[in-house]
């Protein structure tokens, strides 16, 4: 039933998340999130200043599809560091205001308290690019 | 067709062991609380798994998108 190209999306997105030590599944970019959940948690990571990789899950229905096979988990977005699923915008932002993520990622908690900008954090991957 | 905070209340607390649940919502996004002895032990990602679990297919369709916050009666009671 499955075709190759499920097959392909599949081993693209488990290297997106394998590959970046830090990266998030969202809807839209982090410069124009779809969805105020998503958007919760970019503003989290850049309270951390932490640089990290973000892929937009809206142009190919696929990537969804696929990442929740992957993660076991149905909602968008999805946080991963060093491969592991962290969670959704409930527990990211949860996670925040306890300090765990702070020290998961391996920054200062007290980032937060100076909030600026990462340039770095913003290249979005396409995966759907990848695949044509 | 539509859903309301009654309906996934009854079915978190149907499916649930013990669970206590608490749904606000509009119709289309809903926050559920739930306290359940069996999330002691699990990590947070389980614990939200369980709440997804009973909903399957319909998260992200029907119930358009489900906040969950999980505790355990020991975890509130220590509040």
């Amino acid at each position: 039933m499955t075709e190759p190209a499920t097959n392909e999306m599949r081993d693209a997105i488990a290297s997106a998340i394998s590959d970046n030590p830090v990266i998030l599944f969202m809807k839209g970019s982090p410069e124009a999130p779809a969805c105020g959940f998503s958007a919760r948690t970019i503003s989290v990571l850049r309270q951390l200043d932490t640089p990290f990789a973000a892929v937009d899950v809206l142009p190919d229905p696929r990537i969804r599809q696929e990442l929740t096979q992957i993660s076991g988990w149905p909602t968008i977005p999805q946080l991963f560091v060093d491969g592991e699923l962290v969670g959704g915008a409930d527990i990211v932002a949860e996670m925040y205001e306890s300090g765990e993520l702070a020290s998961l990622l391996g920054v200062d908690p007290a980032a937060g308290a100076v909030p600026e900008p990462t340039p770095g954090g913003s290249a979005p991957l396409s995966i759907e690019n990848r695949l044509n | 067709m539509s859903v309301t905070p009654e309906e996934l209340r009854q079915r978190i607390e149907a499916a649930i062991p013990h669970a206590v649940a608490e749904v606000t919502g509009d119709g289309h996004h809903f926050r559920a609380e739930v306290t359940s002895p069996v999330f002691a032990g699990l990590g947070r990602i389980a614990q939200h798994q369980l709440v997804y679990a009973v909903f399957g297919d319909e998260i992200g369709d029907r119930i358009h998108a489900l906040s969950i916050k999980t505790t355990t009666p020991t975890t509130e009671a220590l509040r």
